[in-house]
């Protein structure tokens, strides 16, 4: 199995990625498409507006209420899932993550793992670190199994390889597999399916995320499409599940809204094909599933987000994927250039807690603030509002204390300096008429470049006279024919 | 499945609605102030002489405060608070007369109707200053439409446009329909759609500059868009995608172009051939 490439080998900036995503047209295509056909399937999975924005009400409030509670409800959760007979673990960095995950291997002499689809799992890189220390782990999902196949990372949270279309998939397939291309999206899925079956009863752990926790039942959802998280939590004798600390919920009454809601925003289903709802393993008199049932509780910087009432509707997400499927800088230039785990809008509001803003300055600018994201996010994060607010952390001092880790890098004082200057310009009548005149019977001067400004436009060149001019000549003109005034 | 049962959400945060409820509107003023918008001002001054006529032929008396400025708006979204707070205290208090806010920009209005309570969050005395004028700002054609109930006669030669609604109207001030629905009342002139019609233009302000090739990219699609539909020209109501798009458009040595609204409406009624 090919390792992953380290992001740290492709171009480190999100500005020099995006330059590269945008100069790949098929990539651009790719995404278009998808996109669209996302969004369109979306529309459609809501034909009732007053009922999805009542929906979205409940969604947010379910979930504001479930984080109101957060402590209290993974204890709940832990007391339940123990009486249940599983196992759960916590772990604050991905790096205990991957400890208490490989030990769980370990202790079983396991060396094959099988995974369902999982962004947890791949917060943790755990593939790679499992596969530094002899185990492999198969991919069970389709998606996650081509990017794993191709040595890449998902560049969506639902379908990881939407940035490949058939054709590239049975290249791939022919190159890695030796199997004849196909443009046959069923032959292409039959040869993905042919070779998983076989790892599904070789494996000996299988590797789970997790939809909802509920804390009154100690009950681990799982939705999906193709079976594979079945199989993977009920075929080997091992189950291993992993999950943010945020996807604890009160009851399973509060699923119900919320399972709508995901599989409506993520692909326009009603519901999806598979809904494992896992609450212990095998009982004595019974035929299947695992012997043994592990969860592990994740923090990674979650409980940072939590501590500040604005951020903490961060973590309301329920991981559905709508706010990339929407976002005009996502479609332009896919889940890669984000280089990180989450891409898209959820991911410029969440990395920063989980990696630090240090790691990705740029995140929080790279939107132009349209508030699509919002408009669609099915549990109403104020997806915009919060990348405001982290781009003030951004630019803090770094003498002020940090609220998300990292923050200040941005902070520049020629650049606050420069700002300061426009808001006295700004503030001051004065000067700020000083500066129309200037600009009014200088502008014609301006250069022809402005920096990044003129690589996509002409400059802008300031009118002979002002708003400011104009206005007044015709109010006094009004005025001296004895107008209204 | 009820709400009942989640009426009481603890510390539900404020969640801005992705489109604010419709609002009341008032009976048409004598007189109201009109805010130019920094980008106007300096690059459309004639789009905003053009509003004030559109203003007066209504038997509206405009002021113009000559100590307005900016809203502060490219501060605030650059994370610069108190530079943003700055600016914006001072438009409130020269916006402080009482009269109706007119703006021929949505962005500008959104900031007055949504972005100065979190700006002023921390500033409780400032914050009652902040809703009353969020409460008499209104967008230009939202104002004709709603408060004038404007009822216009086309003095125009028959024509195909096409219309460039900012984000801002679609989210933040729930105005994009109002341009629509105003052209549809004129009997010469055709609105041709485009594709993707609700994506953003790519301005968003500093982003522009900040990632420049991502919204190159952006504005790029817009303008073939807008091309394609078929219209010999284009116009909006927010003079920031204004700049945006025809600035592209000259780079791309296109001849076709985009107007703001208030200057082609000006045409359409007062038969003078713009300004
Ligand atoms: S932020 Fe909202 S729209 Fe985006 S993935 Fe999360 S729940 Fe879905």
């Amino acid at each position: 199995m090919s390792q992953r490439i380290p992001m740290t080998e492709l171009t480190s900036s999100f500005r020099g990625r995006a330059t590269e995503a945008l100069a790949d047209s098929q990539l651009r295509t790719n995404f278009r498409v998808a996109m669209d056909s996302l969004m369109q399937k979306r529309a459609d999975a809501f034909p009732d507006e007053q009922e999805r924005e009542r929906l979205r009400e409940l969604g947010n409030h379910i979930k504001a209420r479930a984080l109101s509670q957060l402590p209290d409800a993974l204890e709940q959760l832990e007391d339940k899932l123990t009486e249940n007979g599983v196992h759960v673990h916590w772990a604050e960095t991905t790096e205990e993550a991957n400890r208490i995950v490989h030990s769980i291997i370990e202790s079983k002499q396991g060396s094959q793992v099988v995974k369902g689809k999982s962004m947890v799992s791949e917060e943790m890189e755990m593939n790679d670190y499992l596969a530094d220390r002899g185990i492999e782990c198969l991919e069970s999902d389709m998606g996650e199994y081509i990017v794993q196949l191709d040595g890449e990372k998902p560049s969506h949270i639902i379908m990881p390889a939407i940035h490949k279309n058939r054709r590239q998939v049975s290249q791939l397939f022919h190159n890695k597999l030796g199997v004849e291309e196909t443009d046959d999206v069923n032959e292409l899925i039959q040869i993905g399916r042919r070779t998983l079956r076989k790892k599904f009863l070789e494996a000996d752990v299988g590797v789970s995320g997790v939809n909802f926790a509920i804390a009154e039942t100690g009950t681990l959802l799982l939705v999906e499409n193709e079976g594979n998280g079945r199989m993977s939590t009920t075929v080997p004798p091992v189950h291993v599940a992993v999950t943010g600390i945020e996807k604890v919920v009160a009851n399973l009454r509060d699923v119900v809204p919320l399972l709508s809601l995901l599989t409506r925003s993520a692909l326009g289903q009603p519901i999806t094909t598979y809904v494992n709802m896992i609450s212990g393993p095998r009982k004595p008199d019974e035929l299947d599933g695992p012997e043994e049932v592990y969860l592990v509780l994740l923090d990674n910087g979650r409980s940072g987000a939590f501590a500040d009432a604005q951020m903490r509707q961060t973590l309301n997400c329920i991981r559905c994927g709508a706010c990339m499927n929407h976002c005009p800088v996502y479609t332009r230039v896919g889940g890669h250039t984000y280089g990180e785990v989450y891409p898209g809008p959820i991911g410029k509001i969440i990395t920063p807690h989980m990696v630090g803003l240090d790691h990705v300055p740029d995140h929080p600018s790279a939107s132009s603030l349209c508030g699509a994201c919002g408009e669609v996010c099915p549990v109403k994060i104020p997806i915009p509002e919060l990348l405001q607010r982290l781009r003030q952390e951004n630019v803090k001092s770094p003498d002020e204390p940090p609220v998300v880790k990292g923050s200040g890098t941005k902070h520049s004082r020629k650049e606050r300096a420069l700002w300061r200057i426009w808001a006295a310009l700004n503030s001051r009548p004065g000067l700020y008429k000083g500066l129309l005149w200037a600009a009014t019977r200088f502008g014609k001067l301006t250069p022809g470049k402005l920096g990044p400004w003129t690589e996509n436009h002409t400059a802008p060149i300031p009118a002979r006279r002002s708003l400011h001019d104009l206005a007044k000549a015709h109010l006094n003109a009004e005025q001296n024919q004895g107008g209204q005034s | 499945m009820s709400e009942r049962f989640y009426d009481a959400a603890p510390n539900a945060t404020r969640v801005a609605p992705a489109r604010p409820a419709p609002r009341e509107y008032p009976a048409k003023p004598a007189e109201v102030t009109l805010f130019g918008t920094c980008v106007v001002d300096l690059f459309f001054p004639e789009a905003g002489l053009d509003a004030i006529r559109l203003l007066e032929r209504e038997g509206i008396r405009v002021h113009f405060p000559q100590e307005q400025s900016c809203c502060g708006q490219p501060a605030w979204t650059s994370g610069y608070v108190n530079e943003a707070r700055d600016v914006a205290r001072s438009q409130l208090d020269v916006l402080d007369n009482g009269l109706p806010v007119v703006v021929p920009s949505g962005s500008c209005a959104g900031m007055f109707r949504q972005h100065y309570r979190e700006v002023f969050a921390e500033e409780p005395e400032t914050l009652k200053r902040v809703e009353d004028l969020a409460g008499r700002t209104f967008e230009l054609i939202e104002f004709f439409l709603h408060v004038c109930k404007v009822e216009w006669k086309d003095l125009g030669q028959s024509t195909q446009i096409a219309l460039h609604t900012s984000c801002s109207a679609r989210r933040e001030m729930n105005t994009h329909l109002h341009a629509r629905e105003l052209l549809a009342k004129l009997d010469n002139v055709e609105r041709l759609e485009h594709n993707h019609e609700s994506e953003c233009c790519g301005f968003g302000g500093t982003f522009s500059v900040r990632m420049p090739e991502v919204s190159g990219a952006m504005v790029l699609d817009k303008t073939r868009a807008l091309r394609d539909s078929g219209a010999v020209e284009m116009v909006t109501a927010d003079g920031g995608c204004l700049l945006n798009i025809n600035g592209s458009l000259d780079k791309q040595k296109q001849t076709f172009r985009g107007r703001h609204l208030a200057s082609f409406l000006w045409e359409r009624i007062s038969g003078e051939g713009g300004s």
